[in-house]
């Protein structure tokens, strides 16, 4: 691939997903875009590169665009973050949401499904806590090929042992050969949507929890100032955010503050203002 | 640093288990069936054993059943590590008293996450 066929891939993919793809992320492109041109019957990038530029190209350029932004998730992968939503989240919005009885939660990079499966898991833990609850998850992601699989909720062997616990397996997986599929009391708690974070969003309405993890460190500083600060917008004041463990919104923008001892929660900038009390979270030990 | 025994009758899996443990800081013993596993357990018992299911002279689950009833042998988190991959031996294994159950074949991440699973790391 010559430079400037690299320079358009680039273009391109911020354009369409806001990816930010360095010079030394070449190495990324060629593992994860020879699998597609091959595909698409290519015998390289370069040819790929050439197909896309070519009019009727719709479907290699979503392949790409695919390849590109899919990650790799595991079922509560970083464990803080369920534990949080589990002790502090879910608690206060049982509290705070008692009236209305229902919790809206947001995965908004859901990539194959484990996390919001994770959080539906925790959810059925809780489930004696929840009665006359209705939560919601919403699960949206990029790319179709990885929604797709994310409602069929079926897993290799090597991905339901990352992260689950066999108990966990046992209980809410069932066995089909060499996989494992997710039982449809779990499934029919989560709904999906196809969603490209650069694109409005609003219509989502608006959420009590959103999970935001390890997305916002592909795009580029002003992308992620905008995503956070049309998200801050679908929260309540006392609704919360949580970013991946390599994220975090200081410096980049006020519309979001870091929620004291809790790693990765963040409150709206109005929850702050309003003095709105935080949980109390105690460290154990 | 915590000790793991590692129970596998191939020479060549105990040698990948011992290297991702030695990775993760533990203390590797080895042994190639139940009954040298029992006799090691006896003479000290590990804080952790990774055992496989088919094994010549004593199999894992025998072993297992074996450990429990020992002085002391309730103290050992056991991670079963095996190509036994069906539910109904997973549950054999869990109700026998396995803490959790890595399905062959592994890798690092597996053994990593299960370990934490399991509370030992």
């Amino acid at each position: 691939m010559i430079a400037s066929q690299f320079e358009y891939l680039k273009q391109y993919l911020k354009a369409k997903s806001g990816l930010v793809l360095t010079n030394e992320k070449q190495y990324l492109v060629e593992s994860r875009l020879l699998p597609v041109a091959r595909r698409h019957g290519h015998a390289g990038l370069s040819e790929l590169v050439q197909a896309m530029q070519k009019p009727g190209s719709t479907q290699v350029c979503s392949d790409v665009v695919e390849a590109m932004t899919t990650n790799e998730s595991f079922f509560f992968r970083d464990g803080t973050p369920f534990q949080h939503f589990k002790e502090v989240m879910l608690p206060a919005m049982l509290k705070a949401r008692a009236d209305r009885r229902t919790i809206r939660i947001w995965c908004a990079a859901a990539s194959t499904g484990q996390e919001p499966y994770s959080l539906a898991i925790c959810l059925k833990e809780a489930a004696a806590k929840l009665a006359g609850f209705r939560v919601e998850i919403i699960g949206t992601d990029l790319s179709n090929e990885v929604l797709e699989k994310a409602k069929n909720g079926i897993y290799s062997q090597f991905e339901v042992q990352r992260g689950l616990p066999i108990q966990m397996l046992l209980k809410y997986f069932t066995q089909k050969g060499d996989l494992w599929q997710i039982n449809p009391e779990l499934r029919s708690m989560v709904q999906w949507r196809k969603l490209n974070l650069l694109e409005n969003f609003s219509s989502l309405g608006s959420f009590d929890i959103v999970y935001c993890r390890n997305v916002l460190i592909y795009f580029d500083q002003p992308t992620k100032v905008d995503v956070l600060q049309r998200m801050a917008k679908q929260l309540p004041s006392d609704g919360y955010l949580v970013l991946g463990a390599a994220e975090t919104v200081v410096g980049l923008t006020d519309a979001f503050r870091p929620v004291q001892d809790l790693r990765g929660l963040y409150q709206t900038a109005a929850a702050g203002a309003q003095g709105v009390v935080r949980p109390r979270f105690q460290v154990a030990g | 640093m915590k000790h793991c025994l590692v129970v596998d009758d191939s020479s060549v899996i105990r040698k990948v288990a011992r290297r991702i443990l030695e990775d993760l800081s533990f203390e590797i013993s080895e042994a190639e069936d139940g009954l040298k596993a029992l006799t090691a357990c006896r003479e000290r018992m590990p804080d952790a054993i990774l055992l496989d299911w088919n094994m010549p002279e004593m199999d894992g689950l025998e072993f297992l059943l074996s450990l429990r009833k020992e002085d002391g042998g309730n103290k050992p988190i056991v991670v079963f590590c095996t190509t036994e991959n069906d539910v109904a031996h997973i549950t054999r294994a869990m109700r026998a008293g396995a803490n959790e159950y890595i399905m062959k074949p592994f890798d690092k991440d597996i053994v990593e996450a299960k370990f934490q699973e399991a509370g030992l790391l």
